[in-house]
């Protein structure tokens, strides 16, 4: 029965928002390591991306709400997905109109490129802010949970409750079909393969006729539904708040670099190995530990090896020693 | 050489000519503020330059190195807090002193075992020990610590010196900060460079908030002692008064004035020691070597300069800069406040004023510092106006309206971007570019 109950509260509390998080991450670490493939830069600009782009989708769920549309127990901004990827998707066309395709055609080293996106960072987090302000929103409504912690109970009779929200099943169940959606798309199309060709080899790309233009703006359109989809489950899950979007980049690079740049399988396989360890090291494993140990052995202490606020720690800690002993990442990204 | 020099002469004339009409048109208050601020700005970005522009290292920590200067601030300048030592401060740094053993002796493990999975297995296990001693020693202290008195001090205090020492101290503090990292993450290419270097000021700034024992953590740490002498005793003193009415001044606003003059002439004498250095560092043999390794580092590899080294050593050399001018803001500041230091504004924008200002040139960071740091603080007055006019005709109380006034304060982000784009696409080199060889 404690037996039972210590997985339960893992769960809770480790595994399910591990599993969330990771496929949030996983999601922005797909849009960088894309970037990264095809542009050859690491985009700064991407937190903000993802924040403007959720500013838009909360727009619009809050005009779908004003008018009455409602999904029944599925938050609304599903509906209000498909408006703000098109809307973000214009905004990074302009801007790759605007700021980096002068740079590709002065062939500008990467690092110009790097601090371009950093004008650009100022320029979507100024944006964001002037539109929606700095605070805390919140945007979901439909049913709170899948599996109710009371319900769980008294089904089971243990004594803990198992908890899972609607928002963190459907960020795990929305990763997947938009990883294999775009797996598919690359491995299969005709352009998902010329995207890969230009990212494997730029000047072979080119002779067997490939257009890079061509290459470049869908990179943007599929970053612009990734970083849209990471952004709103993010927000759904959480809340949503500029600055957190702004801080996300650090995990987010973290998964990428440890996958390898350029590689998206690595891309997913980091950012899941960021979101356990994040949580595995910052949660309070008291209460897990007094289930499965005998009485004797049962914890005083909270069991904690870091506050929660030194997250970004372990991200740290694992991006350098990933850089140190294997510099490529686990799966060798396209960086030498 | 003439035609630099006249540019030189021309952006600094703008500059000052800015900072004289703040002064003339809006108070001569806000034009010291934006003057001395300024010149710690152009001091931090002098530290960036050196990093980037003579050495092209890619640092994204700057605010963590701030910060670090800031403690130092803290530390060197703050009574002491004797409860708090007695109750637990010689245990907190027997803690300290443990777990930096701990590491050290992991390395020294990491190097004497044979490759291998036990290798793993042993570092591991010793790891774990360490971690628990470590824990087992420093979370009582700690409590005990933060238990005296927590709404005024719990925290141990600092050292009770005159905050000019902290100025150095911070530097210090930097530099050893930047030499860890850089014995780590030198090497790796620019953008890891980047992602690792703003990992570690995010937990720097982590340490500040949480440690409250070290920092007081986010109850922040008031009242640090000043170079300056306070306001309130210069209107005291009936000799300043009658000096100040002599001069046809307001003696609370002479007072005001007074102190502000007193911060500026102390950031100048630093500012020009650090410029003077810094020029005769970027003209001698080194400088040029620098640069060598910065344009082709192969080449000058071959040649047989040690890149790595030369790297670590402007690394913290920069880094020291920073931490400098970051103690000398807290000292400003006359407060630590963690919860304040925000990548955008103390990373980011330091970074806005090098490639504006001119990277590779010590008068182009100044530049850059001095006027940057003029539009972040001139911007909201300026896009509170444009606001004013855009609403002119707009009715009273309407959503819009209100919309539009309160979004002026986010405009100074905007500017910021805009002008980082226009500068490195227009004039890529900056305001004041580079000397040739």
């Amino acid at each position: 029965m404690d037996f039972l109950n210590a997985i339960v509260a893992l769960s809770n509390f480790v595994l399910i928002p591990a599993l969330a998080y990771g496929s949030q991450l996983a999601l922005g670490a797909l849009g960088v390591t894309l970037i990264y493939g095809i542009l050859r830069f690491s985009n700064f600009a991407h937190g903000d991306t993802m924040a403007i782009g959720t500013m838009v989708a909360i727009y619009a769920t809050w005009a779908l709400q004003g008018w009455g549309v409602s999904l029944g127990p599925l938050p609304t901004a599903l509906l209000a997905l498909p408006v703000a990827i098109a809307v973000t998707a214009l905004l990074l066309l302009l801007i790759d109109r605007g700021v980096y395709r002068f740079y590709r055609g002065v062939k500008a080293v990467p690092v110009t490129f790097v601090i371009a996106s950093i004008g650009v960072m100022f320029i979507l987090n100024g944006l964001t802010r002037l539109f929606i302000g700095p605070d805390d929103q919140r945007f979901d409504d439909g049913a709170r949970f899948l599996i109710h912690p009371r319900a769980f109970r008294e089904a089971t009779g243990l004594a803990e409750g198992l908890s899972i929200r609607t928002t963190q099943a459907l960020t795990v169940v929305t990763a997947i079909l938009v990883v294999a959606a775009l797996f598919w798309f690359l491995r299969r199309t005709r352009t998902g393969k010329s995207m890969r060709a230009y990212s494997d080899n730029e000047e072979l790309a080119l002779l067997s006729g490939i257009n890079p233009e061509r290459v470049v703006a869908i990179t943007w359109i599929v970053v612009a539904g990734l970083s849209v989809i990471a952004g709103v489950l993010y927000g759904l899950d959480k809340s949503f708040k500029p600055f957190v979007y702004f801080q996300l980049l650090l995990p987010i690079f973290a998964s990428a670099i440890l996958g390898g740049l350029g590689n998206p399988v690595g891309a997913i396989a980091g950012a899941f190995i960021i979101a356990f360890s994040e949580v595995t090291v910052t949660y309070a494993w008291k209460k897990v530990l007094t289930y499965v140990l005998p009485d004797a052995l049962a914890p005083e202490g909270l069991v904690q090896f870091l506050g929660t606020d030194y997250k970004f720690a372990v991200s740290f800690i694992i991006l350098v020693l990933v850089l140190l002993i294997r510099p490529t990442g686990l799966f060798r990204g396209a960086s030498a | 050489m003439t035609g630099q020099r006249s540019r030189i002469a021309l952006m600094f004339g703008l500059v000052a000519a800015a900072i004289i009409g703040t002064g003339v048109f809006q108070s001569w208050n806000l034009a010291l503020a934006i003057l001395n601020m300024g010149l710690v700005s152009a001091i931090m970005a002098m530290g960036v330059n050196m990093q980037w522009g003579y050495a092209g290292l890619f640092n994204v920590g700057v605010m963590g190195f701030l910060a670090l200067g800031g403690l130092a601030a803290v530390l060197v300048s703050m009574p002491p807090v004797a409860e708090a030592w007695a109750a637990g401060g010689g245990r907190a740094w027997l803690a300290l002193v443990l777990g930096a053993a701990t590491i050290a002796g992991l390395i020294w493990l990491h190097r004497r075992l044979p490759p291998g999975r036990r290798r793993w297995w042993i570092l591991a296990a010793a790891g774990v020990v360490g971690l628990i001693a470590f824990r087992a020693l420093f979370g009582p202290a700690v409590d005990a610590i933060e238990d005296v008195d927590p709404a005024v001090s719990g925290y141990l205090g600092g050292l009770g010196l005159p905050i000019l020492l902290a100025w150095p101290v911070g530097g210090v503090l930097a530099a050893g900060a930047a030499w860890l990292i850089g014995k780590t993450a030198l090497g790796l290419r620019s953008d890891y460079l980047a992602i690792a270097t703003l990992g570690i000021s995010e937990i720097i700034i982590a340490v500040l908030k949480n440690e409250d024992w070290l920092s007081r953590g986010v109850k922040n740490v008031v009242g640090l002692p000043r170079p300056a002498p306070y306001e309130v005793d210069l209107q005291a003193d009936p000799g300043f008064v009658d000096r100040a009415t002599a001069l046809g001044l307001d003696p609370v606003e002479a007072s005001s004035i007074a102190v502000k003059l007193i911060y500026a002439g102390l950031f100048a004498v630093v500012l020009i020691v650090i410029l003077i250095l810094a020029e005769r560092a970027l003209n001698s043999p080194w400088g040029r070597m620098m640069r060598a390794i910065r344009d082709n580092e192969v080449a000058a590899g071959a040649m047989g300069k040690n890149v790595k080294a030369r790297h670590l050593q402007i690394f913290v050399l920069g880094s020291a800069v920073i931490g400098l001018a970051g103690a000398m803001m807290t000292t400003l500041d006359g407060q630590l406040t963690p919860s304040s230091y925000q990548p955008l504004r103390f990373t980011f924008l330091i970074w806005v004023m090098v490639i504006v200002g001119g990277s590779g040139n010590n008068w182009g960071a100044i530049l850059g510092g001095f006027l940057i740091w003029f539009f972040w603080v001139q911007v909201e007055p300026m896009g509170r106006w444009l606001m004013d006019v855009v609403t002119a005709g707009m009715p009273e109380g309407s959503a819009l309206r209100d919309r539009l006034l309160a979004s002026a304060a986010h405009m100074r982000l905007l500017t910021m971007g805009v002008i980082l784009l226009l500068v490195l696409r227009f004039s890529p080199r900056g305001l004041i570019p580079e000397r040739p060889a």
